[in-house]
């Protein structure tokens, strides 16, 4: 406990709330009560504290009663505290000094008893007062912004972060782990619910994002790590060998025709092949081939070698190695994207057994004029055109016991979508859809849905599917109507899955490395769900797009310019202000056990094995007090949270 | 002028205190030279009533060890305190209770019915218990009384100094020894005895962040690395929360810290501070697998508080 001697001269407002808390809490009691407190030099209540004449009155207070310190007993800490804090400082008081003590979510909003709570109260208070006693004043901590960005995902949702930060002038780094760019919505058919080609409105950005002088473009890597704080990230990204220089290639794919190798091609869905030297689909930015050399037959050419021999551009290099390349850059934004549940999970449908059970990124690409079949609807085991379609909402959402508790949103109405296609490909065809409530929220959604059902014919049937199996060529549906009570029974020649949208494959591993948090769905977890949607709790990382939950591609969008508006704003500051409430050492105290050093969750804390201490860096430093928790030597002491500060707040709870 | 009285005492305490004062081996001769030792029944005959025919402050140091487990310890005590002009409180026992204290899991009742009727060892069909009097032919024979709970010396009466360690090691003693003899006495209230910082500062094993998977016993663990950090190795090690002063005595041989200097100069309840720090380096996120493996100390109270449940926050079990 630092002693300086000098006695702390502290005011005490208690806030009404209007009824919030005084209906339950006696404020004036309180007010009155706290008047002969130790340390406590002005005490008083008001209706409304954070009302300009409320912020007034501890302005004036401050000033007349050249008060030290101020306690605010009111609402929780996470509303108001700012407030408080910068009318002190217009006082001339440090905004280290201003306490918030709750007496409304922990104590009015919770009791009903007016005695107890009003006890309660009291004890919250002076528990605040002993806090404030040992506050010290605390200056912020200055550091530069590095005015760079990396974006990680090069979807919709990234190639827009990119494009819009790099529209504000900040260089941008797109890290891509797939050899394009383009994500998912480059597989799509077409979009709801306009019926716009997928590829017409994305391959534009993508161009425009190769093209853009303040954008670097890094396809195939990877984030490695990071390391640093918000405005001084460092970063590592491993670039996987392509074995083709991108440079160089000159697009004439006699390397693919040469190729002996052939395996199932991803942008198809596994519907169609692809060689082992191929590029993604003609679009593909950056336009050039990629050598897969999981797949390859081998370089030497005893085994193979062919690729090279015909390549008259000299552009297939089999030395190519994994590289690293480190970055320095001052805000991440995060837009990692989703991926479909597994179908193996769904082994009432079939798991993976039935080849004519699609998800519904196979049948978009079975739609898709660039897909497997051209765009002419044929089912993938004979090609015969399918006549009777089944298609099957929630599979794998909403389904807490089994899969999913959520709801994937967008499948009601890309499933409205692909029957409307089918329909229009199929003229004679039937479309069948079970649903379990059909959502249509969004601007012009319900209108879609309606000229699916009313002007397409497409049989909507209120219920679940319990099973799928296989009969001859046929795929028997088995399900229910709910509305008639009655059992159906479909003889499908094709099944599409509205397959739920889930956590893309790595995300978790990536996140642990960034220490941004995920939910229990694996999606990312926003700063705050209302206030703060594209912000992450770990400071410089933003958040966009569908790795944070489901959702269509303007929704997408709307978060990655967000977020690129987000970091616009931290890189229009040349200098940050970080909290000083941080954990730094007490080197008189501290042995360097390491203790701390495995528990901080920002790396700030490093052991010195000379000199047998830790060493803080305090911009890294975000405060959470992990560290002070388990230092057994109590070297690790937070800045006005000390552990003398927090025995003082217990004995005065318990004391009364 | 004489030369100093010197007095030592054992309340509830094995005798190690003392046999540590005898380690300081031929310096005894140099003590015995520079003090009068007036009391001390370890060592020589003297009775109760030779220190209460002292004059109050007429001893100048007493180096009190053992914890207050019965009447006899706290009427000592009381009169020690009297006649003496420095009271400290020697060894584990008198600062923090240590194993004496670990009665504190449970109570003088308790204690008395496991050792007289549950142990398995004892056969006592009419649960004979011992008597604060009984009546002989000769007379009333009587025992002091054990109080509920064990306390620590400065629980009881006021001290000038603590002095920790189960026992204190010899060379910490003879340096105590020659701070009082030379009159330059630390400011009261003084943990003495000690080096600044916790065991981890004398122990030269290499440390690193930690990350446990497995707690192992020490008869569990194949071969010790003589070069790592006990814990990182998986053995419990008291180090980073205990007191300096030993010079790492047991870490060098390849067994954990026990605690027995005490809680180090910055915190309060060792117990409590090494429980905290130890679960924060299970290395596991699942909450079934993080119990698994804290299950696999055996005896936390035991493990954590050997030597400081008395002198803790809680003092013992409620």
């Amino acid at each position: 406990m630092k002693d300086d001697g000098k006695k702390k001269r502290i005011g005490v407002f208690v806030c009404h709330c209007g009824v919030n808390i005084a209906g339950v809490v006696d404020v004036e009691k309180v007010a009155e009560l706290l008047k002969d407190y130790p340390g406590v030099e002005f005490s008083t209540d008001y209706v409304y504290m954070c009302s300009e004449p409320g912020q007034q009155l501890v302005l004036d207070k401050i000033k007349e009663d050249k008060l030290d310190s101020v306690i605010i007993a009111a609402c929780s800490p996470t509303l108001h505290e700012k407030t408080f804090q910068s009318a002190a400082e217009l006082a001339g008081l440090n905004p280290h000094q201003v306490e918030i003590a709750n007496i409304r979510e922990q104590d009015s909003w919770v009791h009903p008893d007016r005695d107890k709570a009003t006890v309660k109260a009291v004890k919250i208070v002076k528990s605040m007062v002993e806090k404030a006693i040992q506050n010290e004043d605390l200056e912020p901590i200055k550091v530069g912004v590095f005015k760079k960005a990396l974006v990680i995902g090069g979807g919709v949702t990234g190639l827009q972060a990119a494009m819009d930060i790099a529209d504000q002038g900040y260089e941008v780094i797109v890290v891509e782990k797939e050899p394009s760019v383009g994500g998912k919505m480059i597989q799509l058919s077409e979009t709801f619910p306009t019926l716009d080609c997928s590829q017409c409105i994305l391959t534009p950005k993508m161009v425009e994002v190769t093209r853009h002088p303040k954008i670097k473009l890094m396809t195939y890597s990877e984030v490695e790590s990071i390391s640093g704080f918000v405005g001084n990230f460092k970063v590592r990204i491993k670039k996987k060998p392509r074995f083709v220089d991108e440079d160089k290639c000159k697009l004439c794919n006699e390397c693919a025709d040469v190729c002996p190798q052939i395996v199932p091609d991803e942008y198809n869905m596994g519907l169609s092949f692809r060689k082992a030297i191929y590029m993604p689909f003609p679009q593909a930015v950056p336009g050039t081939y990629t050598l897969d050399m999981e797949s390859c037959l081998g370089t030497l050419p005893i085994r193979c070698g062919k690729c090279k021999d015909v390549c008259d551009a000299q552009a297939i290099d089999y030395d190519m190695k994994e590289e690293i390349i480190e970055e320095e850059v001052g805000a991440v934004v995060v837009a990692t994207g989703y991926d479909l549940y597994d179908m193996k999970a769904l082994g009432e449908y079939g798991g993976e057994n039935y080849e004519d059970v699609l998800n519904g990124l196979e049948f978009e690409r079975i739609l898709s004029a660039s897909g497997p079949t051209g765009g002419k609807v044929q089912r993938p085991s004979d090609g015969k055109v399918p006549k009777n379609v089944v298609f099957i909402q929630c599979a794998g959402s909403r389904d807490p016991e089994n899969h999913n508790s959520y709801c994937s949103k967008i499948c009601c109405m890309y499933t409205a979508k692909h029957a409307m296609l089918y329909k229009h490909r199929v003229h004679d065809g039937n479309a069948i859809v079970f649903y379990i409530d059909v959502r249509t929220g969004g601007k012009n959604f319900d209108e879609f849905y309606q000229r699916a059902t009313d002007d397409e014919s497409i049989l909507y049937l209120r219920g679940k599917v319990s099973k799928i199996f296989k009969e001859g060529n046929k795929m028997i549906v088995w399900g229910v109507d709910t509305l008639t009570g009655q059992k159906v029974e479909v003889e499908a020649d094709m099944v599409v899955l509205a397959m739920a949208m889930t956590k893309a494959d790595g995300v978790p591993e990536l996140m642990k490395k960034l220490k941004i948090s995920i939910d229990g769905n694996g999606w990312l977890a926003e700063a705050h769900p209302k206030l703060r949607p594209v912000e992450s709790l770990n400071q410089g990382f933003y958040l966009a797009g569908a790795a944070l939950g489901p959702k269509d591609i303007p929704e997408a969008v709307a978060q990655a310019s967000a977020a690129a508006a987000k970091v616009g704003a931290l890189f229009a500051k040349d200098e940050l202000m970080h909290a000083p409430t941080i954990v730094p050492v007490i080197e008189e105290l501290c042995s360097g056990c390491g203790i701390c050093v495995s528990m901080c969750p920002y790396g700030a804390r490093t052991l010195n094995a000379v000199r047998k201490v830790i060493e803080v860096n305090e911009v890294l430093c975000e405060g959470c007090g992990a560290c002070a928790a388990a230092c057994p030597a109590g070297a690790a002491q937070q800045l006005n949270q000390s552990d003398s500060q927090i025995f003082s707040m217990v004995k005065a709870i318990l004391r009364g | 002028m004489g030369k100093p009285k010197f007095a030592i005492y054992w309340a509830a305490s094995c005798g190690g205190c003392e046999i540590a004062f005898l380690d300081i081996r031929e310096k005894i001769l140099d003590v015995d030279r520079a003090v009068d030792l007036v009391f001390c029944p370890c060592l020589m005959d003297t009775k109760y009533e030779d220190v209460e025919k002292m004059a109050d402050g007429e001893i100048d140091v007493c180096l009190f060890n053992g914890a207050i487990r019965n009447e006899e310890n706290l009427h000592i005590a009381q009169l020690l305190r009297r006649k003496s002009k420095v009271l400290v409180a020697y060894g584990s026992c008198a600062s923090e209770g240590c194993i004496p204290g670990l009665g504190n899991l449970t109570d003088d009742e308790g204690i008395c019915r496991y050792s007289f009727e549950e142990s398995p060892s004892t056969v006592n069909p009419e649960k004979v218990h011992p008597q604060k009097s009984t009546s002989i032919e000769a007379g009333e024979l009587t025992l002091p009384g054990m109080f509920k709970y064990v306390r620590t010396l400065e629980q009881v009466v006021d001290i000038d100094y603590k002095m920790p360690g189960c026992p204190p090691v010899a060379a910490q003693i003879w340096a105590v020894i020659q701070t009082i003899l030379s009159g330059d006495l630390p400011p009261k209230g003084s943990v003495i005895g000690v080096s600044p910082k916790t065991v981890c500062e004398e122990c030269d094993r290499s440390k690193d962040e930690k990350r446990i998977k497995e707690f192992l016993r020490p008869h569990e663990i194949g071969e010790v690395d003589p070069d790592i950090c006990l814990l990182e190795q998986g053995l419990v090690c008291n180090g980073p929360g205990t007191q300096a002063g030993c010079g790492a005595l047991c870490p060098q041989v390849n067994m954990g810290c026990r605690g027995c200097y005490g809680p180090a100069e910055g915190i309060k309840d060792l117990g409590g501070k090494l429980a905290g720090a130890i679960a924060s380096v299970i290395e596991a996120d699942d909450p079934e697998e993080i119990q698994r493996i804290s299950d696999q100390i055996v005896d936390p109270v035991g493990t954590f508080y050997r030597f400081s449940l008395p002198g803790s926050i809680l003092g013992r079990k409620i």
